[in-house]
């Protein structure tokens, strides 16, 4: 059964991939969670009306969540009609999913679902939506969104976007995709690297290293208007941005005293300060999202080790001590987990920290991890690795049984950066 | 005419005189005949002929047998430090750097390709920085020198072995 509809979800993704004319990430699912929820996800009424197929997209997004078994439905049902909940409750669903599709006069489509549980016979949800025909894709994650919210008690991910760097033939390309991997776009094109992409949190800008003046830079770039801003070129290398919660200022590593050290300058490059004083290497700054913290990684006590300083600056304390070397951390939306790369047996695996108990979980079998970041409801972590000879993104849920990777036809993808909900 | 260069002309001038003095008091097959005829065949000089030699000055850095070729200090494994074998390179770089105070050098760090992207960028700027130390010891001024690092962006070695590690283990010196 669970076999059957893994097969399902993935031939239809595939279909969903093959009616694309450019080149989109392929989305492999390899583990779902513990438990999943069966829900029916009837064709919206009308739906190839418009440009995409919302309950296609639908399907796809909660069968991917890894906490959803998608039942199949027979033809469109619309919101409008009728429901035997007892029929759906014996097909095995908890829960059903209806909708409609409608042409407005004004071009708009006029998209209707609503979510229905069949073992209360009630609705539990319903969200009505005037959409342009471009943002039929978005509409569509807005309602998988709501339908994980109502269901799971936690915002779903679906409508946000992925930032990652791309390597074809000798281009490098900064990357924009939706978090599906679907409508992929180029933000930079270069023919030298770029490297540590960082969101802004309105998900309108991006920080990023770029080696287009023969010296690590760092950039932000307003994706909408193009803008680039350099913010900082010091003398030596500057590196590794990370914003400030509320998008004021930007912690980045620069090596213009000699080692490299943390500091923190305003999102337009000014007011540069300095915050780490150590006689070894302080990089990887990354805001807490109280914003009163800030984690790093240093190697002051021989190997690298992830430690933790006040943004007003302080005395740093130590978080990881197991194994000698612990790089990239990258805190959870709620503060509680820390998420790092750990070399372990020579192998560089990703691992979660929960900060209260100090337990740690390794979360990859794969030897070659890179870059985290969490998913901004805090239930995945998106990483860099290496499958077969290629490098691919990987997603992992944070207790490890939800996994998927997400590659390229040609190419190699790396630095993945996952995006901020967005109004 | 063949264009000649007026040492050539000296020498074959020269060699002609020593022959024909030679001629008169040697016998005649001990003698390589060749010479012979080609002391019969000089024309008279014109002694006011004036002929062009082209000189320019070369500088070092370019070139490809001089000392200052070799651009790149390699290290070991988790090292930062310069090696011995790599102080005369760096003395002769020193020494160009202080004799053209108008030339800026880009000093590039980078590591091999094991680990985290940002970690990788500080450890090859110690490896830039380290280079640049010893430049400054040796009496190169800051203005001339700026130490950056590529990390394992720029690979110059695209296996995974250690022979490939080891050439990307390197800091080199860049011209500007």
């Amino acid at each position: 059964m669970m076999n059957k509809f893994l097969q399902r979800s993935i031939v239809l993704i595939g279909l969903l991939f093959a009616t694309l004319a450019h080149a989109q990430l392929r989305v492999e699912i390899s583990g779902v969670g513990a438990t999943q929820i069966p829900i029916a996800i009837a064709a919206f009424a009308d739906e190839s009306l418009a440009p995409a197929q919302v309950s296609a997209i639908i399907k796809a997004d909660l069968a991917r969540s890894g906490y959803f078994k998608v039942i199949d439905t027979g033809g469109p049902i619309s919101e409008t009609a009728a429901v035997n909940f007892n029929e759906w409750k014996s097909r095995g669903a908890d829960a059903l999913v209806v909708g409609s599709v409608q042409r407005l006069a004004d071009g708009r489509f006029d998209v209707r679902y609503k979510l229905l549980d069949t073992v209360k016979a009630a609705q539990i949800s319903s969200l009505p939506m005037a959409v342009q025909p471009q943002s039929m894709r978005l509409a569509a994650h807005r309602i998988a969104d709501d339908i994980y919210q109502k269901l799971l008690g936690v915002p779903g991910a679906f409508a946000t976007r992925i930032a990652y760097v791309t390597k074809v033939g000798r281009e490098y390309r900064l990357e924009v995709a939706d978090a599906d991997g679907e409508d992929t776009r180029i933000a930079l094109r270069s023919n030298e690297p770029i490297i540590s992409p960082s969101w802004s949190p309105d998900g309108t800008k991006v920080a990023y290293v770029s080696f287009e003046q023969k010296k690590p830079i760092v950039y932000v770039q307003n994706l909408i208007t193009t803008q680039r801003t350099v913010i900082a070129n010091f003398k030596g290398s500057n590196s590794a941005p990370n914003w400030s919660p509320d998008g004021s200022k930007l912690a980045v590593a620069l090596s213009r005293e000699g080692l490299t050290q943390i500091f923190i300058v305003n999102a337009d490059g000014t007011g540069l300060r300095r915050l780490t004083s150590s006689d070894s290497i302080d990089t990887e700054p990354q805001f807490a999202p109280d914003g009163q913290t800030i984690y790093f990684t240093s190697d002051r006590s021989g190997g690298p080790q992830i430690y933790r300083i006040n943004v007003n600056g302080g005395q740093p304390q130590r978080v990881t001590f197991s194994g000698s070397y612990n790089i990239s951390p990258r805190i959870s939306p709620d503060g509680k987990t820390l998420a790092y790369i750990a070399r372990r047996d020579g192998k560089f695996q990703l691992h979660a920290l929960d900060l209260a108990t100090n337990q740690e979980l390794r979360l990859s079998d794969t030897a070659k991890d890179e870059s985290p970041s969490f998913s901004p409801n805090g239930k995945y972590i998106m990483y860099a690795t290496e499958t077969g000879r290629r490098l691919t993104l990987a997603v992992v849920s944070v207790d490890g049984r939800v996994k998927q990777t997400l590659s390229m036809q040609a190419g190699d993808i790396r630095e993945p950066t996952w995006g901020p909900f967005m109004k | 005419m063949r264009p000649a260069s007026s040492l050539s002309t000296l020498a074959l001038v020269v060699s002609s005189a020593v022959l024909l003095a030679a001629c008169s008091s040697v016998k005649l097959d001990e003698k390589p005949p060749v010479e012979e005829k080609t002391a019969k065949t000089v024309a008279p000089t014109d002694t006011r002929e004036v002929k062009t030699v082209e000189t320019k000055s070369v500088d070092p850095l370019d070139d490809p047998k001089g000392e200052l070729a070799k651009r790149s200090v390699y290290f070991d494994f988790d090292s930062y430090i310069v090696k011995d074998e790599f102080k005369p390179l760096l003395s002769a770089h020193g020494r160009y750097l202080s004799n053209n105070k108008q030339r800026k050098i880009l000093i590039q760090g980078n590591t091999d390709e094991r680990g985290g992207s940002e970690y990788n960028l500080a450890l090859g700027q110690k490896r830039a920085e380290a280079v640049r130390k010893s430049l400054s010891v040796l009496g190169v001024p800051e203005s001339q020198m700026e130490a950056v690092s590529f990390g394992k962006e720029k690979p110059k070695a695209l296996g995974h072995d250690e022979a490939s590690w080891a050439e990307n283990r390197r800091a080199d010196i860049v011209y500007q």
